[in-house]
């Protein structure tokens, strides 16, 4: 499962050496993110949002679990109690903060890992299974942040939950006793929170386990790179450890750096101010809008405000989820041999001309009030994102003629071989 | 399949969405943009103003929190509570020990007759919580024509620019007669526009119209104790800033905790910077061709490898002579 030149692990002390024999945990580790994993030498530094993905799932385990050890998932006083660790639990505020913020930068982390994705065309074969997979911890990971989100019982928190359990009842026939079996009531209330909850804290679990699957599937054929050559010679690669745990480790320290800033002096700024008060469901706020995270798939969902055949509600929640779940086709849809967007020019056009300015349209148009320019334009990128994904790119990769790609990742490092003429290189190149 | 099904799906979502964009753009075209609400456009953002708590180095200011602790308790509280704090709490703002047991006895709270276990009310203790002004929200909303008056523990926090948002509301009354926007009166914006009896106009409140009486209304309404001249202005802003503290109590104590994490996190990732600049000079000069082109790698002597001391522990480990193959 790995090329032949990966190095192999050998204990040295005997407590490692019985170790290894008995259950060989340090030998796992040694081939998966240690010396014995060879990685393309040319990652870049977008090849740091996996790693830092999995740093937070962990911190969002870890202070998550501290936060269950005061929450109480009652309405009654879920949104006491939330408020008890902020202002009576030791370090509860800290916590609390690097928690929510915490889920915040996960998003981001996951949002720049899964365009680093697109651009590179990481879901080619031989990666699909990692694609796959990766798609499924995204819509896990959403569902974990909106039952998370619903948590503190506040006036997002219940309207949220009224909102998007709503969106089920869309669904003709079945919609309406959909969403009561959902909440467990008409409305949000203790039934609903209660279950969020319980699933708030089991699926991050589940989330560990695919994450544990995304990364075997990693280590079959090897991590991508931005030439999207395959490896071919050990010249191609760098063991992970040093090479990549160093670079990791800058890239955590940076990562934290933002993490820190927003969490000691901006905790609530990425939050809405409607949370602080304690959720009624006899006063809806001035405005509904989810966490940043979710807005370009609200601002699809609200996109559709026109009864063509079916529902314009209809169509909406049937767009949101086919925005995501059209993911899982890419790599059929994509028929281009080039991987890397940096060889294909007309579809590196389409994507920074076209996907990343329907995406940042969609953003601002979601967190927006529904309200005319932001309803138009997001009508337009959210009909750009789909033909973006199920036309455009079919078609690019028929009509388009890819740029000549070096023979080697060590090519693409150093300079054609030619120039490679013995004794001239032994000075470090730039 | 997929490259049939997919784009005659892709053209079917795009489809819908241009033509409920049309329809959109129709309505614009044929009625206008049509014109924001009265309350959108007469609502103004909270006034710029500095509390000595801002700013990643804010302080707190205790005496103005001890005024603003004044201010609520002579005016707010005989209608809002502060139900997340107790009495404890008040030696956060630099009250002794006996001073916070005397405040709390100055309050009377609910309780329980011990003799008889009838509900009945005491003195404060520093652990009781404030007690709240109205037994329930129908008592609280019969005594103030119909309008809850919001529990103000959270409310600079649950308000975006809490803390100037308290300020200008408590300082915002005007006169709706006379009340410009770009020049223009709300009767001239909006005839249908009034503020029934029993509400107050104030552009700070996103209605337009608020149900609260201007709570503090002449000049030396609290006699402070320092002897700060108790304006309208100053008294408004002590109680932001008191209502400020009791949103966050730990307000102060984050952003100083925050100072040394980000010290230290700086250091570290400087030093991750430059252990990943060593790790991986040697892999950024020209060596390392080896293993691709097999004819120029074989024309090399093994062992006449360049560079540090450093590279060559990590990059050639004396168990693989191989990898000391370099150009």
């Amino acid at each position: 499962m790995s090329f032949p030149w990966a190095r192999a692990y050998q204990p040295k002390a005997p407590l490692m050496r019985y170790l290894d024999e008995k259950l060989p945990l340090p030998r796992f580790v040694y081939n998966a993110v240690g010396a014995g994993y060879p990685v393309p030498r040319n990652l870049n530094y977008m090849w740091n949002f996996g790693v830092l993905a999995g740093f937070c799932l962990m911190l969002q385990i870890v202070t998550g679990v501290v936060l269950a050890m005061h929450y109480a998932p009652n309405a009654l006083v879920a949104f006491d109690s939330v408020e008890h660790i902020m202002r009576d639990v030791n370090w509860g505020w800290m916590m609390r903060y690097v928690h929510a913020n915490g889920a915040s930068f996960f998003f981001l982390v996951i949002y720049i890992h899964i365009f680093r994705g697109l651009f590179y065309s990481s879901y080619k074969a031989p990666r699909e299974m990692i694609w796959l997979i990766g798609v499924v911890i995204f819509l896990l990971l959403m569902a974990t942040a909106f039952m998370g989100y619903v948590l503190p019982w506040g006036q997002m928190s219940y309207w949220g939950a009224q909102v998007i359990t709503g969106l089920f009842s869309a669904i003709p026939m079945v919609g309406e006793p959909l969403q009561i079996w959902i909440l467990g009531g008409f409305a949000p209330d203790n039934a609903a929170l209660n279950r969020f909850f319980s699933l708030h804290f089991l699926l991050p679990f589940v989330i560990a386990g695919a994450v544990i699957l995304h990364i075997w599937a990693l280590h079959i054929p090897g991590s991508s790179n931005p030439t999207g050559v395959e490896v071919k010679a050990e010249s191609d690669t760098v063991p992970f450890h040093p090479y990549y745990t160093a670079k990791d480790g800058f890239g955590l320290g940076i990562f934290l750096l933002l993490l820190m800033t927003f969490v000691f002096f901006l905790p609530n700024a990425l939050g809405h101010p409607d949370n602080y008060i304690e959720a009624n469901r006899l006063a809806t706020p001035a405005e509904i809008v989810p966490e940043w995270y979710f807005w370009p798939f609200y601002a699809i969902l609200r996109a559709f405000t026109f009864d063509f055949i079916l529902p314009a509600k209809l169509w909406g929640v049937l767009a949101m989820f086919a925005s995501i779940l059209l993911w899982f086709f890419l790599p059929w849809l994509d028929r281009s041999p080039v991987r890397s967007g940096h060889y294909r020019p007309l579809f590196r056009k389409f994507f920074w001309f076209g996907l990343i300015p329907a995406m940042a349209i969609l953003f601002w148009a979601g967190g927006a009030p529904a309200e005319e320019p932001y309803v138009m334009l997001s009508q337009i990128a959210t009909a750009y994102y789909f033909l973006h994904f199920l036309v455009f790119l079919p078609l690019i990769s028929w009509i388009e003629q890819p740029e000549p790609l070096p023979y080697s990742i060590t090519e693409a490092v150093l300079g054609e071989d030619k120039k490679a003429v013995l004794g001239e290189n032994t000075a470090p190149a730039t | 399949m997929i490259r049939f099904v997919g784009p005659v799906i892709g053209l079917g979502f795009a489809f819908v969405a241009l033509i409920a964009f049309a329809v959109g753009a129709y309505t614009v075209f044929t009625e206008g943009w049509g014109e924001k609400p009265v309350e959108y456009q007469f609502t103004l953002p909270p006034k710029e103003v500095e509390f000595s708590h801002d700013g990643p180095f804010g302080q707190w200011d205790y005496a103005q929190l001890q005024r603003g602790y004044q201010v609520y308790k002579e005016v707010c509280a005989a209608c809002h509570s502060i139900r997340l704090i107790s009495f404890r709490n008040l030696a956060e703002l630099g009250y002794s020990e006996a001073e916070v047991k005397a405040e709390a006895a100055s309050w009377s709270v609910p309780g329980i007759n011990p003799d008889t276990g009838e509900p009945t009310t005491q003195p404060g203790t520093p652990p009781d919580y404030f007690p709240r002004p109205y037994a329930n929200d129908v008592a609280a909303a019969a005594a103030n024509n119909n309008a809850v008056p919001p529990d103000l523990s959270l409310i600079t926090k649950a308000r975006h620019h809490g803390s100037e948002y308290v300020y200008s509301l408590l300082t915002g009354y005007r006169d709706p007669a006379t009340f410009q926007v770009d020049g223009r009166t709300i009767s001239q914006a909006s005839p249908d526009f009034s503020t029934p009896p029993g509400l107050y106009f104030n552009p700070y409140f996103p209605n337009l119209n608020i149900a609260m009486s201007p709570p503090i209304i002449v000049d030396g309404q609290v006699t402070y104790a320092d002897g700060t001249a108790p304006t309208i202005d100053q008294m408004s802003m002590d109680v932001a800033a008191f209502l400020t503290w009791t949103a966050e109590p730990t307000l102060i104590k984050r952003k100083q905790t925050g100072w040394p994490v980000i010290g230290f996190l700086l250091f570290a990732t400087v030093l991750a910077w430059f252990a990943k600049k060593q790790i991986w000079a040697p892999s950024k000069s020209a060596g390392r061709r080896d293993g691709l082109d097999r004819k120029l790698a074989e024309t090399v002597p093994s062992g006449s490898a360049q560079g540090g001391a450093q590279g060559e522990a990590l990059t050639a480990p004396a168990t693989d002579p191989d990898d000391v193959r370099r150009v």
